[in-house]
């Protein structure tokens, strides 16, 4: 029998009818088997492929005469299907068309700059879910994080190497500051993370919005929402040459993972966040200080996800627009739930992600489909993701194992 | 009316809670069915009531084969439960809490009829003399009065056959001969009753037919005769001592000394009433109550979970107000609370993580921030054979413990630290007897070093037990501290609030 008292013992069968709180629902998403993770995925590409054919203008004429000749739409669906898929795989890995090898892979190293981001923003997340937190605001974290490394990489002029350091770590404090925030909010009035979160996110974006009027921000002599390009000396070095996009902000984040990882398992303090982000009361009750907690989580995530920043900044997009954490922030959220907020998993799913974006534009040419169709397809994965009982229904998984217990 | 299982099986994956259970309930007795925690009586109940299947074996009512959907098919055919946590709609009336689920109309208009369900709370309240009046709003009802609510709804449906699931947990030591006494009046009327519990001496003082039930087995079956050891021995599967064995109390100097504590909770209820006490080095003081009265809120304000109101608490001539919980932790207070599941353990973590949970942060378990896994497992391995442990590991997580094992992992972990003071909130509740026989042992071992020892419990029996004196709470007072001598009426009485001198 479960039930360690004899309270859980009487209430389960209705216990199991009751409303879940989100912090039920968070916890059995990451909680869910990597074989129901790569089951969404599969379904989302099967019912992205739907919608690839139902768009498809080849297959729309076809149909249209289908009983003519049917064989001409089956023909057309697979035509759709393979050059859809084709031009995901040329987009996003390999370039077949390509004439020589350096220029084939291309496409996989532009999949690892766009995963860049995504990884920084994921880690602070996934820390942050794991520590109990549904924290929204890498969004904003993001937008603080550029906004201050940018004003360091352009306005000051330092020695090589140093620069780069001091606005790296200036998107780190930017972002940290921007997570502090929800951070005391939340320990000292108990204001919910989710919500200020998300008015954080307007405020950094309009409040970037209103910097790059000024003409501390604007290139000089122009009036557009632009600001001066960072210097080369705070960019970070290409890893693969000049000809291609990949920087060293890519294994910075894969140290960043690693480094998360030592947080989480390794120390002392993220055996306290784990505590608490499984079972506050008993963390309270051990002597762990809850809101303490709270403050150090958010601003770590936030300074990891100003790291994101930095990705773009002082990598891909030197010059800090008001677009510069374009949806990183939210893609990140699927990201560490993808990832079931594991350094690992995390790094994995910010590459299938980056893979997805990277496919966009080739998707667009060769297959002449709407770019839409990769938000549809990443959106599937979302949803199937965030509703595990329904993916084991269409896969017929089995429920999960509740743990039984070895009576005494 | 008869009620009879055969072979009755039920499996959750490959953990067999009810192992071919046969059971046979005659109308005018009281059917006890006696186990540990755990043991798989809740499952039997549930599968009887149809909230679970079961995967083998049958129900006969009157030598018909019946088939339960769900608690609506098993009432309609006459079988009445009454659950341990009550299912009242706490701002209804007890009128209106009887005719839930299956309310009568009247008139044209259909209007519901809470006349006739008012005349029927009436009718049974008389008849077994509740004394329920059918316009009370249940939250303004003692506990006691709303298991006879409970029952009335039951009987109202016209139930032959009445499940009580522990239905004493409750309940003061009155209350609770109360309630005995209607079980003998519902019996004396027809009805059958199924007694659900794992308090021997409730079913010797009214069960006329006893099954005992060891991990989901039926091991037997005896007499109301049997006396408590035999009972006991057969529900745990070896003997067990019912009573703790302690030397004379050699108290010493007041170690911990509260004066005037006074606790307010968020809704500015005063849950704790200007209490005043000493608990001297090598003495167990145990707080009796109800549950409910500001013995858990005590507790708390110990801890620094909560913050006092007024007044003060010392430990060795130290001021432990406004210390931090890891301070107050680290200065030798060690804390069993109440609801382990709750605040004792982290269910997802390791044991071994468990056994650190307010240590880690003190060498060998880390240095700087870095934890140190060899000095922690090790640690646990020798917690886990120390204090016993049924575990395949210490990787196993805390959650997937029983009650007993998980109480253990807190005991091993809060006992392993040099204690000036043990605070512990019902010990061994929930716990199988073999478990309570062990956690006992180490409270008094605890005592024996010379510890200062504060118990607080709902169950009268352990502290009768365990104490060396007695405060007795009651609406966040305490009544009076006594001797642990005292006998167990004046003890209830004085958990209804008498005050002592009342009694003398």
């Amino acid at each position: 029998m479960s039930g360690a008292t004899p309270a859980t013992e009487a209430t389960e069968p209705q216990g199991k009818q009751e409303e879940r709180g989100a912090s039920s629902v968070l916890r059995e998403i990451l909680e869910s088997s990597s074989l129901v993770v790569f089951a969404a995925i599969l379904a989302s590409l099967v019912l992205g492929g739907i919608l690839i054919v139902v768009s498809s203008d080849d297959v729309a004429t076809a149909a249209g005469y289908f009983f003519a000749r049917p064989g001409d739409t089956f023909v057309a669906i697979g035509h759709s299907l393979g050059s859809a898929y084709a031009a995901m795989f040329n987009g996003a890995i390999y370039n077949t068309a390509a004439d020589s090898f350096a220029n084939g892979i291309k496409p996989l190293t532009q999949t690892l700059t766009m995963a860049t981001p995504l990884i920084f923003a994921g880690l602070g997340l996934g820390l942050g879910f794991r520590a109990g937190l549904f924290n929204i605001g890498a969004q904003g974290q993001i937008v603080i994080g550029a906004t201050l490394g940018a004003y360091v990489g352009f306005a000051w002029h330092l020695p090589v190497g140093l620069h780069l350091l001091v606005a790296v770590v200036g998107t780190m404090i930017g972002g940290a500051l921007w997570g502090l925030i929800p951070g005391v909010l939340k320990a000292t009035t108990g204001a919910h993370e989710v919500i200020v979160t998300i008015m954080l996110n307007y405020i950094s974006v309009n409040l970037l919005a209103f910097l790059l009027s000024k003409d501390a921000f604007q290139q000089p002599g122009s009036d557009n929402p632009l600001a001066p390009p960072v210097d080369g000396s705070a960019r970070y070095p290409s890893l693969l040459g000049s000809s291609y996009s990949l920087h060293w902000g890519f294994v910075l984040a894969l140290l960043a993972a690693v480094g998360v990882w030592w947080l989480m398992e390794r120390s002392t303090l993220g055996f306290t966040f784990r505590a608490v982000g499984s079972n506050p009361r008993a963390a309270k009750t051990a002597g762990m200080s809850v809101p303490l907690t709270y403050i150090l989580v958010l601003t770590i995530a936030g300074a990891l996800a100003g790291l994101a920043g930095s990705s773009q900044v002082l990598g891909t997009q030197p010059s800090l627009t008001t677009n510069v954490a374009a949806s990183f922030g939210f893609d990140a959220i699927t990201v560490a739930l993808l990832g079931r907020s594991r350094p690992l998993g995390i790094v994995i799913a910010a590459i299938l992600f980056g893979g997805l974006n990277a496919s966009g534009p080739s998707l667009q040419v060769q297959a002449q489909l709407p770019i839409d169709v990769v938000l549809v397809v990443q959106s599937l994965i979302v949803l199937f993701i965030a509703a595990p009982p329904l993916v084991r229904f269409l896969f017929r998984l089995p429920e999960p194992r509740r743990v039984k217990e070895v009576t005494a | 009316m008869k009620l009879e299982l055969r072979g009755i099986t039920k499996r959750f994956g490959d953990f067999t809670a009810n192992d071919r259970i046969d059971l046979l309930v005659e109308s005018g007795t009281v059917h006890a069915l006696l186990g540990e925690n755990g043991a798989g009586k809740s499952t039997l109940m549930n599968v009887l009531f149809g909230l679970y299947d079961a995967d083998e074996g049958e129900i006969l009512l009157d030598d018909e084969q019946v088939n339960f959907d769900g608690p609506g098919d098993a009432m309609a055919a006459g079988i009445g439960m009454v659950h341990q946590h009550f299912m009242l709609v706490h701002p209804f009336t007890v009128a209106e809490n009887v005719m839930l689920g299956h309310e009568g109309v009247k008139g044209p208009a259909k209007l519901l009829d809470l006349e006739a369900a008012r005349a029927t709370v009436r009718e049974i309240s008389d008849r077994f003399g509740f004394n329920i009046n059918p316009d009370a709003v249940i939250e303004d009802l003692p506990v006691g009065a709303q298991q006879r609510v409970e029952i009335i709804k039951a009987l109202s449906r016209e139930a032959k056959v009445l499940i009580l699931d522990e239905p004493t947990a409750v309940l003061t030591p009155q209350e609770t001969d109360e309630l005995l006494d209607i079980v003998r009046q519902l019996r004396d009327s027809g009805t059958a009753v199924v007694l659900i519990t794992h308090k021997l001496r409730e079913v010797q003082a009214v069960a006329d037919t006893i099954t005992v039930i060891r991990r989901g087995k039926v091991v037997g079956t005896a007499e109301p005769t049997a006396s408590q050891e035999e009972l006991a021995s057969l529900m745990v599967g070896r003997a067990v001592s019912m009573t703790v064995k302690k030397k004379k109390a050699k108290p010493g100097a007041p170690m911990l000394s509260v004066r005037d504590l006074t606790v307010i909770d968020e809704f500015d209820v005063v849950q704790v009433d200007g209490v005043s006490f000493d608990v001297h080095a090598g003495e167990i003081l145990a707080v009796a109550g109800v549950q409910g009265n500001g013995q858990t809120e005590v507790t708390e304000a110990l801890l620094g979970l909560v913050t006092p109101a007024a007044g003060t608490i010392s430990l060795d001539g130290e001021q432990l107000l406004g210390k931090r919980i890891r301070d107050v932790l680290m200065s030798g207070v060690g804390f069993v609370p109440e609801d382990r599941t709750e605040d004792g353990v982290v269910a997802d973590f390791t044991i071994a993580n468990n056994m650190i949970l307010d240590q880690f942060h003190n060498e060998p378990f880390s240095k700087g921030l870095a934890l140190n896994p060899k000095a922690i497992a090790d640690a646990a391995e020798e917690h886990v054979k120390q204090f016993d442990v049924r575990t395949t590991s210490i990787y196993a997580t805390a959650g997937s413990l029983s009650g007993g094992n998980q109480q253990k992992v807190v005991l091993a972990r809060e006992l392993s630290r040099q204690l000036k003071l043990l605070v512990a909130s019902q010990p061994t509740r929930g716990l199988d007897v073999g478990s309570i026989e062990f956690v006992h042992q180490r409270i008094v071992a605890e005592r024996d070093a010379g510890a200062a020892v504060l118990i607080v419990s709902s169950e009268l029996d352990e502290v009768v037990a365990l104490a060396d004196r007695i405060a007795v709470m009651y609406h966040g007072r305490i009544v009076g501290i006594v001797p642990a001598d005292t006998d167990r009426d004046t003890l209830g009485l004085m958990m209804a609030g008498a005050t002592e001198e009342a009694n003398a």
